[in-house]
């Protein structure tokens, strides 16, 4: 691989091929980011460490996911201590993100009781303003109906609950893709959500730096497991003109990154249980280890947009 | 559930297990029962494709779900969570 640098965009000394080169040293799981053209990883306790506080007008945001209050089995008897310690996570952090984003699977069977629990805990985190996306174990027996009462009210939520939001000159759009789902399919959007896709970013500017979220992975990751959205291929369609588009998503309790272009794709952990990696057990069921093991396989993700720069820089951390 | 002859009617059971029915083909006669049982740790649905039958509530580990075999046919169902998950129950004039 060449070692002189042919596409350097954002003027900071790294193009992408190089970029890809070392994230193929990361292998941990644990993402290196681009920050002022040097490769840094970070864990939330640097990060609490090096204390320098954001400027104005930057943006830090937090991916939280798959908190399924109410589980309780051999993955982890106790799911609210460990969404605890993330909270705690968060609550420690010098500057706390402006808000978060939860990408699904709030509670483990759509029961009131475990909303309400949910909500409880919530109130201890520092940062007020969250935007939810239901994964399917929110939606279980009343397409939605429950989730859409509790979880739209800082938005204006559409249809099965999707809507758009902007942040610091960020376009995040909130999309639903575990209802309605077909058999022997994946994820699935639908016309009258990508139809309102298509409508909500016509008017944007190519330069608008776009965030989508959503329960199901917005990519293949594993078709055999469901891991993946029928026609997510439709949805990037609208979003292809933009220079940085951001994916965000949960529901198979690991990180996952893929780059392809402007987009980055990437999951996040579970606070729950963790899920075996694709291919690598007999289905995507909560996967039990070893006790002093469960944190270091749950966690969160930290993201920040710069002003001028194009992508986001996205930092996964764990909770051990 | 009694047939003709005054015998206990069969009660045929399909087990949830690692993200799929088991067995994925049942053959069964008009009148007979199936039960569902999740034997995974997620919860999962089981839901007839062309309506053929009552929906079922999602099903924790070791919950059932039970249905009355109906008229001759075929009938196709899935987990509503996880749509990969499909079944088919055939059932025979009794």
């Amino acid at each position: 691989m060449s070692e002189y640098i042919s596409h350097d965009h954002e003027h900071d000394g790294i193009d992408r091929r190089g970029f890809l080169k070392c994230m193929a040293w990361a292998g941990t799981g644990l993402l290196w980011t681009i920050s002022g053209g040097v490769l840094t990883s970070k864990t939330l306790a640097q990060i609490a460490k090096a204390g320098a506080p954001l400027t104005a007008t930057d943006l830090a945001f937090l991916q939280i996911s798959d908190s399924h209050i109410g589980f309780s089995k051999d993955a982890n008897k106790d799911v609210t201590e460990t969404f605890k310690i993330a909270l705690d996570r968060i609550n420690a952090m010098p500057t706390p993100p402006s808000f978060l984003i939860h990408t699904g699977d709030i509670t483990q069977l759509s029961k009131p009781e475990e909303f309400d629990t949910f909500d409880q805990l919530l109130k201890s985190c520092r940062t007020k303003d969250v935007f939810f996306v239901p994964g399917e174990h929110d939606v279980l027996n009343d397409g939605g109906k429950l989730y859409r009462e509790r979880y739209l009210k800082n938005v204006e939520g559409k249809g099965s609950g999707w809507y758009s939001f902007n942040k610091n000159g960020v376009h995040f759009i909130g999309l639903v893709n575990v209802l309605d789902l077909q058999a022997g399919g994946l994820g699935q959007l639908g016309d009258e959500q990508l139809e309102w896709l298509e409508s909500d970013v016509k008017g944007l500017g190519s330069s608008t730096p776009i965030v989508v979220f959503a329960h199901i992975p917005l990519w293949a990751v594993y078709p055999q497991w469901g891991w993946g959205t029928s026609d997510s291929e439709r949805a990037l369609g609208y979003l292809k003109r933009f220079g940085s588009v951001t994916v965000l998503n949960g529901h198979i309790h690991q990180v996952l990154q893929k780059v392809e272009g402007n987009v980055t794709f990437h999951t996040a952990m579970s606070t729950a249980f963790p899920q075996p990696a694709p291919g690598t057990a007999a289905s995507p069921g909560p996967m039990k280890v070893p006790a002093e093991k469960l944190r270091s396989l749950l966690g969160l993700t930290n993201v920040e947009y710069k002003q001028g720069r194009t992508a986001l820089a996205v930092v996964d951390s764990n909770l051990s | 559930m009694k047939d003709a002859d005054g015998t206990t009617a069969k009660q045929n059971k399909i087990e949830i297990k690692d993200f799929a029915f088991t067995p994925q083909t049942l053959t069964v006669k008009s009148g007979e029962t199936v039960t569902w049982i999740n034997r995974d740790e997620e919860p999962h649905t089981v839901v007839s494709v062309e309506k053929q039958f009552k929906k079922s509530t999602a099903l924790d580990t070791d919950q059932k779900f039970t249905i009355t075999a109906g008229a001759p046919g075929t009938y196709t169902y899935f987990c509503s969570v996880h749509p990969k998950m499909t079944g088919t129950i055939v059932v025979v004039k009794s």
